[in-house]
């Protein structure tokens, strides 16, 4: 793919649509908890503030590449064209959601939309990728894996484990580690040895001799220049990349951990909940990734306001839709649970 | 015709001949394939044959995902035991993806490893730890009792679309036994009598299969007739055919190397107990490991695994019941 300074207007109105996207949609899913209490259940992880890094990253990609998310993953299929509404109705429980009301908001996938699955346990998603990427290497289908794990599965096994693998194997697949600070609930400098000495996490890339890259992932012009390297490095048969994007996620981990019937939503950041950093979480907030991109179109002139708002305005009636369908959905029969159990 | 054959044997030309079947196979594991003189990496190149570092999380992680984009994995594990070090990829990650995903992707693979090493490799080596597999849906578990089985299953799990892990016992390794010619494939779920008889019904797997049948054979010459039958695999479990037996001899001896209460026997008895219940005539025998860990000493090992003495016991422990009842 090309550098970002080339891109046109096209794919650059098509990059801020789809960030606007996944900003209304997990806007959607949070006001969920508040207006149709009891429709979500478990446990849902928001990406709002991770727009800029998620389609920075998949607008490198080619047609048959594929992408593994955590379980923070509802932002990747609505980039990969996977119909929202069958995303929305999935976290709605429904039998018309795109796992057929199976895996709910941490488990996503559309093999058809080139996301396989997405593991809802830290860090395992990552040697998914690589065993994704080893089958592309075998059957040379030209592949190039996407792996997004946050900081927190950086601290486990399969990270150290999969990595070191993948280098040994050169395998074609591009390591994006999102950094948002936060681990669950916990601050990055009480968990991790390199933030802890003020070092960047791609640091992390030594310990297995491969590139290793630190891009403000707030800035999508940025992750995409950066993880457009690593995916023609991998692409090449060069091997693995691990690139460090830094953002802020703007809702806490998840929704808060409550037992029925006590009702369940977003509560406040853990910078606020836990830590009591207002002025962190304002700075934050201050840098929205979607704000700086808009005034970066606007700016550079590749749209106008008014363009802007239409895109807006769309995708605010492309959810209003989302919410609509999965709310009328029909919920799954119950002996339905006995399907898929074997292939 | 049949072939002799080893155990071990029995499950390399198995790998071997399905790997020059369908291109998709690959095997790879530790302290494999070192060197271009590995028989593996001659027949079938480096991309297929790969040792790895000792990282069994990323050496199963990697294959399930390799499964998903088309490949069919056998991963060398070597110890039963090592493959706990990574359990969420066997229990929590190969069976679960394909059901959260509604049934669109499929995870086939195989994880291959020895297990129940009773020749003093004491607590941590000499496990039978099938019992925390054979309950997970979604997984399916096959252990073999002879060459020709060996052979058999794990053909059958390298065509199976699910995760499969294949246990063969480190004791059976150098036995040698029957296969019959040709592409000798045993499906999963199928029970096989391994010895026809009439007073008792004895079940059994793997090593214990073994053991079984010598104690049937020392029944035999005191005029009692034991029926011995091997499940084959743990899950799917042809809890059918077991019941049939009972429904001829009527009574029940469940023999397992794992300790009673994490053992496949504790299961069967479970199943028979509801399902097969009106044809029991003496109370189920259960014939496992005492409740401890396996001990180094060979006094001490051999005191805690079932032998062929504890089985013929329980033999006559149930027919006698079944004597005074009458």
């Amino acid at each position: 793919m090309a550098a970002s300074s080339e891109l046109g207007k096209d794919k650059l109105t098509w990059m801020y649509t789809q960030m606007c996207r996944i900003r209304e949609f997990e806007e959607r899913v949070k006001r969920t908890f508040v207006e149709h209490p009891g429709v979500i259940r478990g446990h849902a992880h928001l990406g709002d503030g991770a727009e800029a890094s998620i389609v920075g990253s998949l607008a490198t990609r080619h047609e048959n590449d594929l992408v593994m998310p955590s379980y923070r993953c509802h932002g990747y299929p609505l980039v990969l064209g996977t119909s929202a509404k069958a995303v929305m109705a999935e976290i709605y429980q429904r039998k018309t959601g795109v796992c057929k009301g199976f895996g709910g908001s941490m488990h996503l996938a559309d093999p058809a939309h080139h996301l396989p699955t997405a593991s809802g346990i830290i860090g395992q998603g990552i040697a998914h990728a690589a065993g994704a990427a080893y089958a592309a290497q075998v059957k040379k289908t030209g592949q190039v894996v996407y792996s997004f794990f946050g900081d927190g599965s950086s601290k486990q096994g399969a990270f150290y484990e999969t990595l070191n693998m993948a280098a040994v194997w050169k395998l074609p697949v591009v390591f994006v580690l999102e950094n948002n600070e936060y681990q669950a609930y916990t601050h990055i400098k009480l968990e991790d040895a390199n933030a802890i000495a003020g070092d960047p996490l791609s640091q992390k890339a030594k310990a297995f001799s491969i590139p290793g890259a630190t891009v403000d992932g707030t800035d999508p012009l940025k992750v995409y220049d950066a993880v457009n390297e690593a995916a023609e490095r991998a692409r090449a048969g060069k091997g693995p990349s691990l690139i460090e994007s830094k953002f802020y996620r703007f809702s806490p981990h998840g929704n808060a951990i409550t037992v029925p019937p006590v009702p369940t939503q977003f509560q406040e950041h853990e910078a606020i909940e836990v830590y009591g950093n207002k002025a962190e979480f304002a700075a934050a907030q201050a840098n929205d990734p979607i704000k700086k991109f808009r005034a970066h179109l606007i700016g550079a002139g590749v749209v106008t306001e008014a363009d802007a708002k239409k895109i807006e305005d769309f995708v605010r009636t492309e959810m209003d839709e989302v919410v609509k369908f999965a709310l009328e959905s029909p919920l799954p029969a119950p002996e339905d649970a006995l399907n898929y159990v074997y292939a | 015709m049949a072939r002799e054959m080893m155990f071990a044997e029995a499950i390399a030309v198995a790998i071997t001949e399905e790997m020059q079947r369908d291109p998709s196979v690959v095997f790879y594991g530790q302290n494999m394939a070192m060197t271009d003189r590995d028989p593996f990496v001659r027949k079938f190149g480096k991309d297929r044959v790969r040792i790895t570092p000792i990282s069994e999380t990323a050496e199963m992680g990697i294959a399930i995902g390799a499964a998903m984009n088309g490949l069919r994995p056998i991963v060398e594990l070597y110890m039963a035991e090592f493959m706990l070090v990574a359990f969420d990829e066997v229990i929590n990650e190969a069976p679960r993806l394909r059901y959260m995903s509604g049934g669109q992707v499929k995870v086939p693979c195989v994880f291959k490893a020895g297990f129940g090493f009773a020749a003093g490799w004491a607590g941590q080596h000499s496990n039978c730890t099938y019992h925390a597999m054979m309950g997970i849906p979604g997984l399916k578990v096959a252990v073999p009792s002879t060459s020709a089985d060996a052979m058999g299953l794990m053909r059958a799990a390298i065509r199976d679309d699910n995760p499969v892990v294949y246990l063969h016992h480190y004791m059976l390794t150098i036995d040698k036994g029957p296969v019959p010619e040709g592409e000798h494939i045993v499906p999963f779920g199928v029970a096989d009598i391994k010895r026809e008889g009439t007073d008792v019904t004895i079940v059994a797997t793997a090593w214990m299969v073994k053991k079984s049948l010598a104690a049937a054979e020392q029944l035999a010459k005191e005029g009692v007739s034991a029926e011995v039958v091997d499940p084959r695999t743990l899950a799917p479990l042809d809890i059918d055919t077991i019941v049939e037996s009972v429904k001829k001899t009527g009574r029940l001896v469940l023999v397992d190397q794992a300790p009673r209460h994490a053992s496949a026997a504790a299961v069967i008895a479970g199943e028979v107990a509801e399902h097969g219940f009106e044809y029991l005539k003496a109370p189920i025998k259960m014939v496992t490991a005492l409740n401890t860990s396996v001990p180094y000493s060979e006094p001490m090992e051999s005191y805690v695994l079932p032998s062929e003495e504890k089985i013929v016991s329980a033999v006559k422990s149930v027919l006698a019941r079944h004597a005074a009842a009458v």
